[in-house]
Parts: structure tokens; sequence; C-alpha cells
């Protein structure tokens, strides 16, 4: 399942997607994130069938990535994302 | 040399004269409808206040939203507009913020006021004047009211909203409960803050940081912003509003 | 409700009040009462519950509920071995806690069953956390997804869901799993509190707001500004320039359409369409919607409302079938 966190306002697309089939929870992200926006749910709210935990982004910060995000996203420089480099089976993708 | 400087906003239409790099006068109108109206209104009131006669005016300069649609001898870019100006005002300047009516920028620059990076927030509300406005319309007060309010405050309370229009029944929905009003204000300062400072991070934050754009009259604004920016020095000039204005009329001196 | 309940299983009762059916509060006695009524309420519609009577909860093996607690409205779904027994849909009151029960009551009203006989409990929607009778919660987007399946059949792929405060793109494989989703509710344009704020700015009441925008001689321009404070700007700045009140409404209408699209364009469209939520019931983002994208939804005999219940009360049953349900005396 490819979970999209995040939102569309007037300003553009801010998504941070997360492939739940390639993701093991391994936690390389939350390690990596300077701004602590993954988290580990033990319980999949999004499908009640898997039992398997999963990564998914904190709900306090999903409102507001755009932000969160921020200091890794520096302007006139292409962004070297710690999480994306983290993640070992590339199951993490950002949409800005 | 006697130069003007006219930034066309999306809520008021400024404009700075400024004779050898001093400004002499200056005049605001509300844009409203009519962007070319508000333009030469600001502009005549501007030189009457300083007793100038048009054609003694070397050169105009015109920036702001409204820019495009303006008959000015020049134009400049907003973020090059505000970097010029925070230079004028403050020669230590190294991050400008302008927060305006429908937009809010932010640049870094170096010691001679040319921008290294900049980043805009628009085409959202939230992050915007117009967040705040929208705000003391929803607390039945005005901007500047608001404002005090918030430095009566010593009790942060979250505001979950990130939307406007969700804000507006967020607010509402504190006042039913009975939270203080000046709780609410800081609430919503602290807000709108911490969307700046998550824009400023994306070009790094650099001392000293200026503040212009009518958001900088508002003392909650700013005591908002330094709570979340504690170990940076926030300065903001008098005439911060004009701030856009003061940078395109320096610009004018410069070109032909 | 008996009455209702009974009208329900003949067929040309669902031909004539369809609408009235999958839209409370649309039907032309509706809309005027809602006129005569109007106090800044915006969904003004029937609360109902109903009973299948021909079910004998007894000779069930697994008796699950599905509690959807809404910003707007809650239901609440009795299922039999996957077949839906009972339910109630209600207004969301000021407390969810009250709401969660007062939808179960409500469902349960005219049964012999009582509440032990439950095997499994779900709690889903925004209120998901104050289901105080729920062995678990699960999000609207898994429940929706599953409802769909059942309400429009497993030939939906696409699930569009558009509430008073949130946007839902879904799509789903053939037997209701999700596989690619996004919400947002973090920004109010393309929402029911948008359309609200038009309907209050033109002062038109929201169930004409479809109608009127459709009552036009020529389809004016979408309005550019996707944020909802910078669109009743625009608006404004139409109305000067002389547009109608119901041009207006079609520009803004079509603005809605063009940001539902593009929400769901990212998770991709594909055939067959349903769509749920207080939106499904606005002719005038529907039509233009479906015109655009050039796929004509799926319609239903159920509420459609009731999608995120029945999902919850299904995935109930998968739960107990696999083991993990209540045994009950």
């Amino acid at each position: 399942m490819l979970v999209h966190h995040g939102y569309s306002d007037g300003s553009g697309n801010y998504f941070i997607t997360i492939n739940s089939e390639k993701c093991d929870a391994c936690g390389a992200c939350i390690n990596a994130c300077p701004a602590n926006v993954f988290c580990i749910f033990a319980e999949d709210e999004n499908d009640p069938l898997n039992d398997r935990p999963v990564v998914s982004i904190d709900q306090e910060k999903r409102n507001k990535i755009k932000y969160e995000c921020a200091q890794c996203k520096k302007c006139g420089k292409d962004s070297i994302l710690p999480c994306l480099i983290a993640c070992p089976i590339g199951a993490i993708s950002h949409s800005w | 040399m006697i130069t003007a400087g006219i930034d066309c906003g999306a809520k008021n239409t400024k404009t700075v004269v400024m004779k050898d790099k001093q400004i002499i006068s200056y005049a605001l109108i509300p844009t409203g409808f009519d962007q070319s109206g508000a333009v030469s209104k600001s502009l005549d009131e501007a030189l009457n206040r300083a007793q100038i006669s048009m054609d003694k005016v070397w050169q105009i300069c015109g920036t702001g939203s409204g820019a495009k649609s303006i008959g000015v001898d020049i134009k400049i870019n907003d973020i090059k507009a505000i970097a010029t100006a925070a230079n004028y005002f403050f020669q230590t300047a190294r991050t400008v913020i302008d927060v305006g009516a429908e937009e809010a920028r932010a640049a870094s620059i170096d010691e001679t006021g040319l921008v290294i990076d900049f980043a805009i927030n628009e085409k959202c509300a939230a992050g915007t004047g117009a967040f705040v406005e929208a705000m003391a319309r929803a607390l039945e007060t005005s901007i500047e009211e608001m404002g005090e309010l918030s430095l009566l405050s010593y009790n942060p309370i979250p505001m979950n909203a990130q939307c406007t229009i969700f804000a507006e029944s967020e607010v509402v929905g504190l006042i039913h409960s009975k939270v203080k009003k000046m709780d609410i204000s800081r609430a919503i300062h602290d807000a709108i803050a911490s969307r700046i400072v998550g824009m400023v991070r994306r070009i790094g934050v650099h001392d000293d940081i200026v503040v212009l754009g009518g958001m900088a009259l508002n003392r909650g604004f700013l005591s908002s912003l330094s709570r979340e920016l504690p170990n940076h020095n926030i300065l903001t000039p008098r005439l911060s509003e004009y701030g856009a204005a003061v940078g395109s009329a320096i610009h004018a001196t410069r070109q032909n | 409700m008996v009455t209702f309940m009974a009208a329900f299983n003949s067929p040309t009762f669902y031909k004539k009040n369809f609408f009235q059916l999958c839209s409370p509060g649309l039907g032309n006695e509706e809309v005027d009462n809602l006129k005569q009524t109007q106090t800044g309420e915006f969904w003004r519609w029937r609360e109902s519950n109903w009973v299948n009577e021909k079910i004998e909860w007894r000779n069930s093996r697994y008796i699950t509920v599905g509690i959807d607690v809404g910003s707007v409205s809650s239901q609440a779904v009795v299922m039999c071995d996957g077949e839906i027994y009972a339910y109630s849909n209600i207004r969301t009151g000021s407390n969810s806690l009250d709401s969660a029960s007062a939808a179960l009551n409500s469902a349960l009203a005219n049964l012999s069953m009582k509440l032990d006989a439950v095997n499994y409990c779900i709690g889903t929607g925004y209120g998901r956390v104050n289901v105080p009778m729920s062995d678990r919660t699960v999000t609207e987007i898994a429940c929706h997804a599953r409802g769909a399946n059942f309400l429009f059949g497993p030939a939906v792929r696409t699930v569009l869901d558009v509430g008073g405060q949130d946007i839902k793109a879904i799509k789903c494989d053939s037997e209701g799993k999700v596989t690619n989703f996004l919400m947002n509710d973090k920004c109010a344009a393309g929402t029911g509190r948008g359309m609200e704020v038009f309907a209050d700015l033109l002062s038109i009441p929201i169930g004409e707001v479809g109608d009127r925008s459709l009552d036009i001689s020529e389809e004016p321009a979408a309005v550019s500004s996707a944020c909802v404070v910078y669109a009743k700007s625009e608006a404004t700045a139409l109305l000067r320039k002389g547009l109608s009140p119901n041009e207006v409404l079609a520009a803004y209408c079509a603005a809605m359409a063009n940001r539902i699209i593009m929400i769901l364009e990212r998770v991709g469209i594909e055939p067959e369409l349903a769509i749920t939520g207080g939106m499904a019931k606005n002719k005038g983002v529907v039509e233009r919607l479906t015109r655009k994208i050039g796929i004509n939804p799926l319609k239903t005999a159920w509420d459609s409302q009731l999608a995120g219940a029945i999902g919850a009360a299904l995935f109930g049953y998968s739960l107990c079938k696999k083991g993990k349900g209540r045994t009950t005396k």
C-alpha cells in the first residue's frame, strides 16, 4: 500500500509517501530524521488485517511537514534527505 | 537625486520619496480593486507631503504583487527590494523577513545587501498576514489590540488547525470554552511565527534578522518570533511597512 | 421508522425515492423546509435507523458492529456474518463519546439483540478514539474502501470521499483492500467547509448550491486561487465585475472540481469510481468533476454515508474469522 502522509494546500503538495509493502519497520528513518517526523505504529490502523508494525508520520507533524522538513530542504540546492538515504529498501519518497 | 519607490501590495500601496538616499516623505493608500489608481494616489500624496513636483523625480521604481500592472520607469522583484531595504536600515542584516498581507518572504543577504537565497510563502493564507487578519476578525478585535493582548499572556496553548478557515472555527471554539482572549491571541501569533520560522529555516537563520512588512508593527508577532528564535537578534525599523518601497527607491538611484 | 423500513424493500421505492435515500436533505420539500428554517445550519437531514427483519441474529455465527463517528454525522452498522442487520445514521453532537453511544443505541433500538451478543466492535472516523465500546480502531480510509466494495460492488477501484473537513482519495483492489491513498485534512480547499464559506458569502442555502451553479447561461472561468481565503477575495472581485451569484458559484464549483481532481490524480483515477461523503450530494461539483475526468460514478441504493461503518463491521467480521473475536455466551 502506498500511503501518502502530508497534505496539499494552495501553495503546493507536501507528501511523504511510504510503501508499506516494502517497509519492514526497521526504524532507520526514525534515527536519521532530525525533525522526528517518523514514528512506528505497532498496529496498522490503515490495514487491520496486517499484523506487522508500520512506520508512519507523527500525527502532530503530518499537517505541517512543509515546515518540519524545512531544515533538510534548503533552497537553491539539491536537497540530500537523510530519511531517503537511511532507508535501505527505498520505501520512502517525497513529493516536493 | 530624488527618486521614488512604490510597493503595490495586495492590501496597501506604499510610496517612499528619497533624496540622496534619505527618506523625505512616504504615503500609504489601500490598494482596493484599482491598482493603478492606488499607485498614482499614493505617489501624488507622497510628493505632496514632500512638496516636490513630479518633474523633479529622477526615476520611479515599482515592486509588489501589483507591480506588473503599473506604469513606472523600472521594476524590481520583492526579494531584491526587501534585501536592499534591510541593508539600508541595518548594515548588519544577514536575514530579512517580510510578512505582507498575502505573501511572506525571507532572504539571506550579504554585507552589501545582495540576495544569497530566498524562500516565499504564498497562495496559502496560513503563512501570511491574511491569517492574522482573519483571526482578529474571529476574535472580534483589531490586529493592533490582538498584538498587545498577546504580550500579556504567559500561558501557551496550541493551535491545532493549520488552515485559516479551520483555525477560525478553532478560535471560536476556544472563545466558547472560556479561554482568555490574551491566551488565544498569543496562540495565534505563536502559530504564524512558527510557520514563518519554518520558511526561514529553508535558507538558514543568520544574524542580524530584520523584519519588514505590516506584520512587523505587531509587537505580539515579534515577541512570538523571538521565542521561536531565542538566540538571534531581531530588528525592525520604524517604517517597517514601507520596507519594499524603500528598497525600490534606493534601486531607482542605481539604474538609468 | 417502520414504514420507511418496509418501503425500502420495494423496487419502486428505490427508483422513486433514490435521491432521498442517498441524499437526505436534497428532496424538493426538504429544500423548501431548508429555506424556511435555515439558521446557519448547513446539513439538515433526517436521522434514520433501519432493520433487516429477514435476518435472525440468533442463527448467525459472528455479530459485528462498526461505528463511524464523523465530524457531521455518525453511523452504526450491525452485521450478522457480513450481512447488514441494522443501521442508524445520526448527527454528531458536540461530544463524540455520546455520539457513538447514541448511534449504537439508535441502531439497536428495535432489536431483541443486546450489546453483549456482539463479537467485535470497531470504531472509525474522525472521532474513532471516542468509541468506548470498540475493540479496536481502524482509519476511515480502510473502512471506506471496504465499505465501498460492499455498497458499490467489487469493480470499484477509486473511492473519493469529500467530507465537511477533508478529502480522501483511495485506490483499492477487488477485495476492497487499499492499495494507494491520501487524506487531506490540512486545508479547507475543496472540502464542504470551503463550500459553506462560499454559500455564506453569497447568502445561498447550501442545499441550493449545486442546482444554482448549473443554472447559468455560460460557464465562467474557474476561480484560480485554491486557498479559500484568497478565493473569497477573488469571488468578491468577480461580483464587482458584474457576475451573478449563480455564476460565482459556478466558478467556485469548477475550482472545487479541479481541486478534487488534482488530489485524485495523486493516487491515480481508475474506473470504476465511487463518490461518498457530503459533496456527493452537490450536483454542481459532481457534474463538473465527472465531465472533466470522463467517468460516471457508480450508484448504490444504500445510503453511501454508511460506507465507513459498513467497512468497520466487515473488518470486525474478518477479524472474528481469524479467531480474534470476543466469545459471547
